[in-house]
């Protein structure tokens, strides 16, 4: 579990995150969700050491993440897919993947054999630089690349940017088998509240860096106020 | 065939010069101007000890091991807090710390050339009566160099110590979040680059006909940051073949052309070369702000 207590994020007078709380249970799909500028990359970027805490606490079964380094936090278990995707364009998608699995100091053959079969384009792409990839086959790399390293938890920011629908449906159902069977602890930021409430098991919702729901997603999904002020989903 | 041998010995000298440029550029994307220098620098300490009765190869191992610690330092102390700041800044610096080894190097060891004795005759083969332009100490500067250049090269392609340093300079972030210690890979990069410059500091050193002083290396730098740029800046195999191209056209334009063309040849290849790919010959990425 990844526990999140009164954190607070500034950007000199800008509060980016104002005393966040929530948990994150073990295996489960938590949505991270909000407008632009609600501070749900921040919140990820802090989790993982790329931000500096102003207050509060972050743990991981118990340890405390905030004081430690970003290389030490990811050979700690947590994977992050940074908005963008993160790819290194000019590695190979082996190399990108080789890369991956250092730090994590896994079998890269055993662990590349697990990839290739949830991701069998990359398979066929092995050898190609990531920078002539498609924007989906970028997402599934920049995926496989965290989870070659067999986190606990994966952080997943806008997975969906920039993706055909067809293709965002399958990258959550892949999101949503990898918890299933990894006993991954996921949390995914998305401004596709839609997609994203389908496959998470609980939500927190952010607006201007505080949190205004944290709840399950069947509940959040059918909160009325929060589907229509803070998400953007009205019915058709 | 003379011009050709003397052209190869002149070129991998340039060829070391690019090549611990492309190591620190591909590690940290700084282009060290100090590099030189600090080549120079370590070749006097280990010069040094030869008047202690150290014989060559001591005196060369000691170079080596300042040439890593002077590497490293000058990461850990000038460059690291200028990463996150603007590229000039870099350069300033770089510049500034050019100067201040130079005038520290004729302080303490003053301006005269000096000569480290190398256990390698310079004097030319002879083959049925024919002189080759070839010594046993050219062909010492010819091994050690491609010896070094074979074994960067290596390391960054082959190896997960390259795969990582490549990482972190080209996405130090995302190498961060993938676990790869990014401060103790871009230290590790500087001190390769400049024990790669001290082995062609201590060759130039060991040569008669140049020895050492404090500003031997600008000329080096100059050419082998030619090679560099012509190279690609990030492509080792571009800096080698790049250098001894210089070193070819050089020796071919002293022998035929009128003199003084062969000083500015490499400038005008440089700019031919950037202007049919800006780029680098060599390299992999499509364009690069200069």
């Amino acid at each position: 579990m990844i526990s999140i207590a009164n954190l607070s994020v500034s950007f000199g007078a800008v509060h980016a995150l104002t005393n966040v709380s929530f948990d994150a249970a073990k295996g489960k799909i938590t949505a991270i969700l909000g407008a632009n500028g609600a501070g749900k990359t921040t919140l990820l970027r802090t989790i993982t050491g790329l931000e500096e805490a102003a207050s509060g606490e972050i743990s991981l079964e118990g340890t405390s993440l905030l004081n430690m380094r970003t290389e030490d936090i990811a050979r700690a278990g947590v994977g992050h897919v940074p908005e963008g995707r993160g790819v290194i364009a000019e590695f190979t998608v082996l190399e990108n993947l080789r890369l991956g699995s250092l730090a994590a100091k896994v079998n890269f053959q055993d662990g590349l054999a697990e990839q290739f079969e949830l991701f069998p384009v990359l398979g066929e792409r092995r050898s190609q630089h990531a920078a002539t990839l498609s924007g989906g086959e970028r997402q599934m790399l920049a995926m496989a690349r965290a989870l070659i390293a067999k986190p606990s938890v994966l952080l997943l920011d806008e997975p969906s940017l920039g993706l055909a629908p067809l293709v965002t449906a399958e990258m959550m159902a892949t999101i949503s088998q990898l918890c299933e069977k990894q006993s991954l602890t996921v949390l995914l930021v998305e401004q596709n509240a839609k997609s994203a409430l389908k496959v998470a098991h609980d939500a927190v919702v952010l607006h201007l860096g505080n949190v205004v729901a944290a709840a399950s997603a069947q509940e959040v999904a059918s909160d009325e106020r929060l589907r229509q002020y803070y998400l953007g989903l009205v019915d058709q | 065939m003379s011009d050709v041998f003397l052209g190869i010995t002149n070129g991998v000298l340039y060829g070391l010069i690019a090549l611990s440029l492309v190591i620190v550029w591909r590690s940290t994307s700084i282009l060290n101007f100090a590099q030189g220098a600090m080549a120079m620098f370590a070749a006097y300490l280990g010069m040094t000890m030869s008047s202690h009765g150290l014989n060559f190869w001591a005196c060369f191992a000691i170079a080596l091991a300042a040439g890593f610690a002077l590497g490293g330092l000058t990461e850990r102390v000038l460059v690291r807090p200028l990463y996150k700041r603007p590229e000039i800044n870099s350069i300033v610096v770089m510049v500034g710390f050019l100067g201040l080894l130079e005038s520290a190097a004729a302080a303490i060891w003053s301006t005269a050339p000096r000569t480290l004795e190398s256990p390698f005759s310079q004097i030319y083969f002879e083959h049925h009566s024919t002189t080759i332009s070839l010594s046993p100490f050219a062909l010492f500067q010819i091994i050690s160099a491609l010896v070094i250049m074979t074994a960067v090269g290596a390391i960054f392609r082959y190896t997960n110590l390259g795969l990582q340093l490549r990482a972190a300079a080209l996405a130090p972030e995302v190498a961060r979040l993938l676990g790869v210690r990014v401060n103790r890979l871009l230290t590790f990069g500087w001190m390769l680059s400049s024990a790669a410059g001290v082995v062609a500091a201590v060759v130039i050193s060991s040569s008669g006909s140049i020895g050492l002083s404090p500003t031997i290396m600008d000329g080096f730098f100059v050419y082998g940051f030619i090679a560099a740029a012509i190279g690609g800046l990030e492509s080792p195999v571009g800096a080698v073949v790049a250098g001894l191209l210089i070193g070819l056209v050089q020796q071919f334009l002293q022998d035929y052309a009128p003199s003084g063309i062969s000083s500015f040849a490499p400038v005008i290849i440089l700019v031919v070369a950037l202007m049919i790919r800006p780029q680098g010959l060599f390299s992999t990425t499509k364009a690069r702000r200069v």
